[in-house]
């Protein structure tokens, strides 16, 4: 006999997610990183701890970086979030070929120039911190994208190519910028 | 065979890899959705020994969304007991149950599993399992498991120390006795976790139809788990995939067998449905392999001038609660007495070592295993010995290096190092750091009253290991082998498919790159699988520094034997001498006269066309598969360097600059190799001054969570400079040496002996990381200094 569920009581949220609208009935109880992992089926973004250290989880939420780990699916009804799967202008379209590059972000092609990555597990939730980093301070020094990027732990890099990468990247952005 | 021209080898080429990466498209086991999927958790133990007197899984059973409960009971009709064996003698062999019957051994041990429709709810139900628990004396570390009277872990064994062993060469004792200098020191490493970003998970997956068991699973050994799991299943090999696609991480913790993947393997063909089971990070650090936590008391002799003359020395090493299958708990001691005399001329030596249970979780191989700790010990005891002798530790390394002309040098453990850049290594790191300069700068610090201090570190390791000796000692399974398994389709796409399974290093990169000029092809028309044993049957994966030598090995005679029929076929076509063409960018042409050409696709093309078109006697297609045994393996070595300096308030260690200069071979990808440098070094840097997995009295895990066990975050790291020795081996295919350990190899001992050189002046000399600041200010307490 199974008995009721206190958790199973359903709730609908609504959210947009990388300028898509979603609708869904979600439990109460379920963490926002699993609600867009299971329900919207956005595995871009990443658990690695669950009690947010790591900063895998990371993501937008009314433009500002946050842990998707640490909140609820139903506390983000309403808001607009921007996961890694909208960071490049259009992705999440067939995979490109061998030599043929899609339409990556700055801090994407910036981090695959400087090899800001090997294992790539850390890489959505390092490149939103970036993106994060890179709206509020478009020059920052090496000190401060160390500092930044401490949210995110990375195992495999030793963040040496991650912090090259988000360098250039500030500067091809700026350089956007200035061409505007 | 053909020589090896490199063309894209050696290429700065941008990682293949990364597009997925970066997009969130990547493909790692949580990321697996089959329909019909289950969710398992599993109830681990409280406790760090006791024996469970109930198991009640009833009213688990019945909750919401609960479709099955099982117990290490249960198991035991499903699955054979894993038996992690060696024919090492002095070794004993001890059983790992997937899920514990009567008795648990360390805190988080697995006991009973919980299927369900979704995770939260098999969590639920894991609070409604009743366990009774007897509690039994803790085994809580090395100390008191070698006790006589110690309770003991695994009644089967009759004693905790599972293991012995010593290697040994001359007469130690003797020649110790005659030493003008002796220095020694008990050394200690304490215990470390390896914390990838991703925790272990795995996914399985039954057709009843077909009978076919898929599992996919975040792990270094696709190849080695199938073949385990065939056994304790007791299915055919070929009935069981293992697939290990995107993996974050591994570092040597996710190439032993699991549990878990047993209990998965064992649940999803008895529900015959797919069946998903992700560790959160408490569980990881609870039940991932650990690795060192090992004391070495060591003694080094040398000559008055210098000349070391012998080193004996004891090991023990906490093996946690288990010997773990293939590797064994012999996987980090016997490395150790392995590695020790280092890369010196060693005429006399003694290693002896002792492997002990206790209550922690299993022991395992991490990144550089046996290797860290022993440069750690040698190049202190280096250091140690510099002092003495009033002697440059540069100069002192430089006069007993194993010389150019001694190669290849046999070791006292009968280890053989082909060749190896030990001089040549110490030199650019001093050039590099400018030795004069720096020596200069330490002067005016120290005048000013700062702590600053430079320490090197050597060291020499045995890479891309051949069938000749197994990676672990007395191993029965076959890891000397890998293969390329490689098919051109008709329009010219070469598929190339191997059994080394990355987890970050860039397999499909690097293995395109040694193909592609294999063949003559172009990097575009190269496509590398790797991690699949469906696709890519013989092998066991990438561990051990060894996939740049094995793979690319056969990588390169996979590429030449393709070649070769191309030629004919080619040869056929343009009515020429197959032995006058030769292919490049994807085009045959006439060597003497270039411009008669052919495209690549066309013979490709040509090759499925049918006898009509192709040689006489030539069977059509254009596949082949090609192993690799590099037999003894190559050497690999580095010397590394570090400036630090040590807060005199808060006796925290900052690194102002770190050096290493390295010999891994021709290097297929420099972009990847210094990638994985860094990455060592820095988890050498962790391991230095930050990292220390806890265990209390009572055997509960102190560092249970990323707040607790700290690992280092960009603010704490600085830029690495990297610089190579490109000396291509002279026993391998290609030229190629493992590299993807050393970072993590050489970080420890250089650090040290640069803090140790930055408190000289107080007497204090490092024997023990991580050192924290806590440890720092003991030790200067200790020694009568108030920090100024
Ligand atoms: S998973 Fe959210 S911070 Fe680690
Ligand atoms: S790339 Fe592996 S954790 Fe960062």
């Amino acid at each position: 006999m199974s008995e009721p569920n206190e958790h199973s009581q359903a709730r609908p949220v609504t959210l947009r997610v990388n300028g898509t609208e979603h609708r869904g009935q979600v439990e109460p109880r379920k963490l926002l990183v699993d609600f867009l992992r299971e329900d919207l089926g956005l595995t871009g973004s990443h658990v690695g701890c669950e009690h947010g250290i790591c900063g895998a989880c990371t993501i937008l939420i009314n433009g500002e970086a946050a842990r998707s780990c640490l909140m609820l699916a139903v506390q983000a009804d309403g808001a607009e979030l921007m996961t890694v799967e909208g960071l490049a202008p259009q992705s999440g379209g067939p995979p490109a070929l061998p030599g043929k590059t899609g339409q990556l972000h700055p801090l994407q092609t910036a981090f695959w120039e400087h090899h800001g990555l090997q294992c790539g597990f850390c890489t959505p939730g390092m490149l939103m911190t970036a993106y994060d980093l890179l709206q509020t301070n478009a020059a920052p020094s090496e000190a401060e994208i160390r500092a930044g990027l401490s949210a995110v732990l990375c195992r495999c890099t030793g963040y040496q190519g991650i912090v090259e990468a988000v360098q250039a990247a500030a500067e091809t952005l700026r350089a956007g910028e200035e061409d505007q | 065979m053909e020589e090896f021209t490199p063309k894209l080898v050696g290429a700065r080429v941008k990682r293949r890899e990364d597009q997925r990466l970066l997009t969130g498209q990547g493909a790692y086991v949580d990321d697996h959705h089959p329909p019909g999927l289950l969710h398992a958790a599993f109830l681990r133990s409280p406790y760090a020994h006791a024996r469970m007197t109930q198991l009640d899984t009833s009213a688990a059973r019945t909750r919401e969304g609960v479709v099955a409960v099982l117990t290490g009971k249960d198991l035991v009709s499903l699955v054979k007991p894993v038996r992690a064996v060696s024919k090492m003698r002095e070794y004993k062999e001890t059983s790992f149950p997937p899920l514990a019957v009567d008795k648990v051994r360390y805190v988080g041990e697995a006991l009973a599993v919980v299927i369900a429709e979704n995770r939260y709810l098999a969590e639920d139900a894991i609070e409604w399992i009743r366990v009774e628990y007897d509690p039994l004396p803790t085994v809580a570390n090395e100390r008191d498991a070698a006790q006589p009277d110690a309770p003991v872990l695994h009644d089967e064994a009759g004693s905790n120390v599972l293991l012995s062993r010593e290697f040994a060469r001359g007469d130690v004792d003797a020649a110790l006795a005659g030493a003008a200098v002796r220095v020694r020191d008990r050394f200690r490493f304490r215990r470390h976790a390896t914390v990838c970003m991703e925790n272990r998970g795995c996914l399985a997956d039954y057709r009843a139809g077909t009978g076919e068991l898929t599992l996919r699973s975040a792990t270094q050994c696709p190849g080695l788990l199938r073949d385990v799991l065939a056994d304790l299943l007791d299915m055919p090999e070929h009935y069981i995939r293992v697939v290990a696609a995107d993996v974050g991480g591994g570092f040597g913790a996710k190439s032993s067998l699991y549990p878990e993947e047993i209990v998965l393997c064992a649940v999803a063909r008895l529900l015959k449905r797919p069946v998903k089971w992700i560790s959160d990070r408490q569980e990881d650090l609870k039940t991932s392999t650990q690795a060192w936590d090992e004391i070495v008391d060591a003694e080094l002799g040398l000559q008055a001038d210098g000349t070391i003359i012998g080193l004996r020395a004891d090991v023990t090493t906490d093996i946690g609660a288990y010997s773990i299958y293939p590797w064994t708990a012999t996987v980090e001691p016997i490395q150790t007495i392995s590695f020790l005399s280092g890369p010196y001329r060693m005429p006399h030596y003694r290693g002896r070592n002792r492997g002990v249970a206790t209550c922690k979780a299993p022991m395992g191989p991490y990144r550089g295993v046996g290797r860290p700790i022993t440069t750690f010990v040698l190049e202190s005891l280096m250091d140690r010995a510099a002092r003495r002798l009033a002697l440059d530790p540069a100069e002192l390394r430089l006069k007993n290096y194993i010389r150019a002309d001694e190669f290849p040098y046999k070791t006292p453990s009968g280890l053989v190092w082909d060749q190896a850049s030990l001089t040549e290594c110490m030199q650019k790191a001093r050039d590099v750091l400018d030795s004069d300069a720096t020596a200069q700068w330490r002067v005016q610090a120290r005048a000013a009253g700062r702590w600053v201090g430079v320490g090197f570190a050597t060291y020499i390791e045995l890479t891309g290991v051949g069938s000749a000796i197994p990676v672990s000692p007395g191993m029965p399974i076959a890891t000397g082998t890998e293969a390329a398994f490689l098919r051109v389709d008709p329009a010219g796409t070469v598929i190339a498919t191997f059994s080394v399974a990355p987890q970050g290093q860039g397999h499909e990169t690097a293995l395109a790159q040694v193909v592609a000029d294999a063949l003559g092809v172009s990097f575009g028309s190269v496509r590398v699988i790797c991690g699949d044993t469906a696709l890519a049957p013989q092998g066991t994966g990438t561990y051990a520094s060894r996939s740049a030598v094995l793979a690319g090995g056969a990588a390169i005679r996979a590429g030449q034997a393709l070649k070769e029929k191309a030629l004919k076929i080619a040869g056929h076509m343009m009515e020429s001498n197959p032995a006058d063409l030769d292919i490049r960018d994807g085009q045959v042409f006439l060597r003497d006269k270039p411009e008669r050409r052919l495209p690549f696709r066309d013979v490709a093309k040509t090759a499925y066309a049918g006898l009509r078109r192709l040689p006489k006697d030539m069977e059509p297609g254009l596949e082949v598969t090609r192993f690799y045994d590099p037999f003894f393996g190559t050497a690999s070595s580095a010397t590394h360097a570090a400036v630090v300096e040590v807060d005199t308030e808060t006796y925290a260690v900052t690194i102002k600059r770190y050096i290493v200069v390295e010999d891994c071979g021709r290097i297929i990808n420099p972009l990847i190799v210094d990638g994985q440098v860094r990455g060592g070094v820095a988890q050498g840097i962790g391991a230095a001054l930050y990292e220390e997995v806890v265990y209390d009295d009572e055997g509960q895990l102190l560092t249970g969570s990323l707040m607790d066990y700290l690992v280092p975050t960009a603010s704490e790291l600085l830029p690495i400079e990297v610089h190579h020795i490109e000396t291509p081996s002279p026993t391998t295919l290609g030229g190629f040496r493992g590299m993807g350990e050393g970072g993590t190899i050489g970080a420890p001992a250089a650090i040290a002996n640069a803090v140790s050189d930055a408190l000289a002046h107080l007497g204090i000399e490092i024997n023990e990381i991580p050192m924290t600041p806590e440890k720092l200010f003991r030790l200067v307490r200790a020694a009568g200094a108030d920090g100024r």
